[in-house]
């Protein structure tokens, strides 16, 4: 028998849709199916294929930080005989900081809320709430940078302040494309409402935002407390 | 205004770059001279540079990787021509050129060689083989490729305007910290690799979304074909080793350019915090290369010997388990760091360790091939010489693996033998394998079996006279990198090195005639049925090339071989299943937004690279500005409308009913 001889066409179904049978194979939940192992059901719809694809991102996002978070372990010490993280770090500064990111984390929360109810201005009002907290991180963590470099304490002083400037830093990045992003959501509800795919959209961002939140958590633990009570 | 830049970045002193970088320029300007005069250019721009389809950007990511191959090995040739010449003699590179030149090789190889062809083949493939129309997200797809065509033009651009950088394919520190690489060389690949690592990156994302939540009805973990294993392997291991890479390099980065200490080994730095980040990269990057491979060949064994896989559970297993132990190994690249006794002892234990998944599988393709009718095609032939090389490539890392070993081998030509048995032997005979394999399912011919049969035994013995003596200098204490040489001995066994490389040449030479034979001869070698290996799996069960959709309606899997199955049915009922009922498809409306993004990519690369810090500035504005207007769209699918579909499966299946009346005539 040639290779060229056995070829025929792929397989047909062709019954009419049923409820739980969203891709007609006539196989009802198709959960009675032989099939071995898991995820037998079809292709996953849009909304969760969207927000799947996104958390891997946040995970691959979460090891870069974790390369910075290994870097400022091992060079935390390195001081190079320059001022110590328990010198320099200021706890009240740290405080606010945290608790404007964390309260940005709850207004966000509440604008995905309102973007469930399909409330348009409450929807704006808490985005709007979520940005100038997130804005206020970023200015007091830009204030005390420039304090740090102001101080001779800049990055280039010792492998201390390089990886920390850069941990911190890299997050502060982030929290700036968050920023722009969710103002262009905001911007796009304005011009085109809730559509399914800015739907999709605005979850991912908040997505985004959250996680930020987490590795702030981190951030906050390992670089200020860990470092003011050494 | 052009920051650095200026007349003086090109090499005017140096012939050979400037040749060379003019040869690329006319042989790019000819190529692009063709299309817009020949009226061609609506036609690509259309078809393939706005396709977000992931067949056309799975061959698009094939052609880069082949045209990225010449250059790869043209920088292999002079290296082993300079290594014939220059004992107790200057040679015709000089030093700083031939740095350059081992750099550019190492990097172009395994950032624009390998990992290009094997993500090109798994773009093509793994929808047809998951049985579904497209991966999860489709620009985001064509975003990747253009941001890895972007890399790969800022290292050809080195050639010509600057230079590249002289310290190996990675840049280690101190010596490519700014005090002692002050040029623009470490520069470019730091740049390059930056932004084609984020494609990747997200080609990564993409795969496993596509793996994990878009399979056929019915297709559950333990159906998928083993290359979706593999290539699941893969993906996972690219999205947790590539951020690494980003954040190293963004480290290496902001020590040039902002003074950090990072690595400098001056206030507290520390280079070996770099050695060892961007390991916990490269380890992983080795399986991420090696991984689709054995599933091509896993594919390729069971087809060509008409038996199932064997043991397809100890396959996955064994696939997921170096995907574990990938993240476990990566201290083995630097044991004569110091770590002690014991650390070196756990990382050369863990090492070994891997040799066993490893074996596991190449007895599965062993036994598949057991008792099998086995079919010697070239793709079977790659596969073949893959077991036999491979097997003692990954003896001589075992080798390397026992750390008072590694002290001596360490850096020398031994160790580039063994690599190269690994990555020649495994990952480059797995991606010819697939090229041959997956050929007529791309373009509804196949290659021509003597050239292709040539070429393998040209690269099969190129490959022994080539890397053969340099595991004996290796081992008579030849280190890596060594632009002259006054040792005696090294002399015959780097003339038959030279020699094993101009037979690779001709192998390379075998695959351009092929190429050319195979389209000239297209029709004598066309296959009418889209199943011209008697095949397994779905990609099998559509027409070839496969309609934009892919499949008519989405087949129903019920079993480990889905498309062997319905074969076997046909076979016994006499016929072909009824034909469906056929609804309208949606496919994605195409998109030039990886293609503007790269545009904007390159803009920022090269800036940064030059210190033009407006350019820069513009490139990032543009970027952020295409992604807005991406998002903006209103229009995102075409629909086909169901009587079109059901005309394209009309006659797909009128091929397939042809080959069943034929077969059983012959029976």
């Amino acid at each position: 028998m040639s290779a060229s001889t056995v070829a025929f066409a792929p397989p047909g179904p062709g019954t009419p849709s049923q409820a739980h049978d969203p891709y007609r194979l006539g196989r009802g939940s198709g959960s009675e199916d032989e099939s071995t192992g898991h995820g037998a059901g079809g292709p996953s719809p849009k909304s969760i294929v969207v927000g799947f694809g996104f958390w891997i991102f946040i995970l691959a996002d979460i090891i870069t930080f974790s390369t910075l978070f290994a870097a400022y372990g091992v060079l935390k010490d390195a001081t190079a005989g320059g001022p110590t993280g328990a010198e320099l770090f200021d706890r009240g500064s740290a405080a606010l900081e945290t608790t404007c990111l964390l309260l940005s984390s709850v207004a966000c929360g509440l604008a995905m809320v309102a973007l469930r109810m399909r409330s348009r201005f409450w929807f704006q009002f808490a985005m709007l709430a979520t940005a100038v907290l997130g804005a206020s991180f970023l200015s007091l963590e830009a204030r005390e940078f420039a304090g740090l470099v102001s101080q001779g304490a800049g990055p280039g002083r010792s492998a201390f302040l390089s990886a920390f400037f850069t941990l911190v830093g890299c997050h502060g990045v982030h929290v700036t494309i968050g920023l722009l992003w969710l103002l262009t959501m905001m911007a796009q509800v304005a011009a085109k409402g809730f559509r399914a795919d800015i739907v999709r959209r605005t979850t991912c961002w908040s997505l985004f935002w959250h996680a930020l939140d987490i590795v702030w958590v981190g951030v906050f633990t390992v670089v200020y407390l860990m470092g003011l009570s050494a | 205004m052009l920051g650095k830049l200026s007349l003086a970045a090109i090499p005017l002193d140096q012939p050979i770059p400037l040749a060379a970088g003019a040869l690329v320029g006319v042989v790019l300007l000819c190529i692009l001279g063709w299309i817009v005069l020949a009226g061609h250019l609506p036609y690509v721009w259309r078809e393939w540079i706005t396709s977000v389809d992931h067949k056309r950007i799975g061959i698009m990511y094939v052609i880069f990787a082949l045209v990225m191959l010449l250059r790869g090995f043209t920088d292999a040739m002079m290296m082993r021509s300079q290594q014939a010449l220059a004992f107790d003699a200057p040679g015709y590179l000089p030093p700083e050129h031939y740095n350059q030149i081992f750099s550019a090789h190492g990097t172009i190889m395994i950032f624009f060689v390998a990992m290009p062809f094997m993500i090109g083949l798994m773009n093509f493939v793994l929808p047809l083989q998951l049985g579904v129309r497209d991966v999860a997200f489709p620009t985001l797809n064509s975003v990747s490729f253009w941001l890895t065509c972007t890399g790969a033009l800022l290292v050809n651009m080195s050639l010509v305007i600057g230079e590249f950088q002289r310290t190996g394919w990675l840049p280690y520190p101190p010596l490519s910290e700014i005090t002692y690489s002050p040029g623009v060389g470490v520069d470019y690949w730091l740049w390059a690799l930056s932004i084609s690592g984020v494609g990747t990156l997200m080609t990564g994302v993409n795969f496993v979304t596509t793996i994990l939540k878009m399979r056929a009805p019915g297709m559950s973990y333990l159906r998928m074909p083993m290359f979706c294993w593999t290539a699941l392997a893969t993906n996972l291991l690219i999205v947790a080793a590539f951020p690494i890479l980003t954040a190293v390099s963004a480290m290496l980065i902001l020590d040039r350019y902002l003074g950090f200490q990072f690595f400098t080994d001056t206030a507290g730095g520390n280079s070996m915090l770099f050695m060892s980040l961007i390991w916990a990269w490269g380890h992983p990057e080795v399986y991420i290369l090696i991984l689709p491979a054995f599933g091509i060949f896993s594919e390729v064994v069971s087809t060509f010997s008409g038996k199932p896989l064997f043991g397809y559970r100890s396959m996955v297993l064994a696939t997921m388990a170096i995907c574990m132990l990938a993240f476990m190994v990566w201290l083995h690249h630097f044991f004569t760091m110091g770590a002690g006794a014991d650390v070196n002892g756990v990382f050369g234990i863990m090492s070994m360790v891997i040799a066993v998944p490893t074996g596991v599988k190449i007895f599965n393709w062993l036994f598949t091939m057991y008792g099998g009718s086995v079919r010697m095609s070239a793709a079977m032939l790659w596969s073949i010489g893959f077991m036999l090389t491979f097997v003692i490539g990954g003896m001589t890392g075992v080798l390397l693996a026992i750390p008072p070993v590694d002290f001596v081998m360490h850096n020398s030509t031994f160790l580039v033998a063994h690599f190269h048995n690994v990555i020649i032997g495994g990952v480059l005979f797995g991606a010819f394998a697939g090229y041959t394999y997956w050929f007529p399912k791309a373009f509804g011919f196949r290659l021509h079996e003597g050239w292709g049969k040539a070429a393998f035994w040209c690269w099969q013995i190129g490959f022994w006279l080539a890397f053969g003596p340099l595991y004996v200098t290796g081992l008579d204490g030849m280190t890596r990198r060594l632009q002259h040489y006054d040792v005696a001995e090294w002399r015959p066994w780097l003339l038959v090195a030279l020699l094993g490389a101009i037979t690779i040449l001709a192998g390379i030479a075998c695959q351009v005639v092929q190429l050319v034979v195979s389209i000239r001869h297209r029709d004598a070698l066309r296959d009418m049925t889209g199943d011209p290996w008697d095949g397994r799996s779905l990609e099998w069960s559509t027409a070839s090339p496969p309609p934009t959709f892919n499949f008519a309606v989405l087949p129903d899997v019920h079993g480990e071989e889905p498309y062997w199955s319905v074969k076997e049915r046909a076979r016994g009922q006499h016929t072909l299943p009824a034909a469906p009922h056929y609804e309208a498809i949606e496919v994605p409306h195409n998109s030039p937004t990886g293609f503007v993004c790269a545009f904007f990519a390159t803009l920022i690369g090269f800036a940064m690279i030059w210190h033009i810090w407006w350019m820069a500035i513009t490139g990032l504005v543009g970027a952020y500005a295409t992604f807005v207007v991406f998002a903006w769209r209103d229009r995102t699918e075409d629909e086909i409308p169901a009587a079109r579909v059901a005309e394209i499966d009309a006659a797909n299946r009128r091929a397939r009913n042809e080959a069943l009346r034929e077969m059983e005539y012959a029976s």
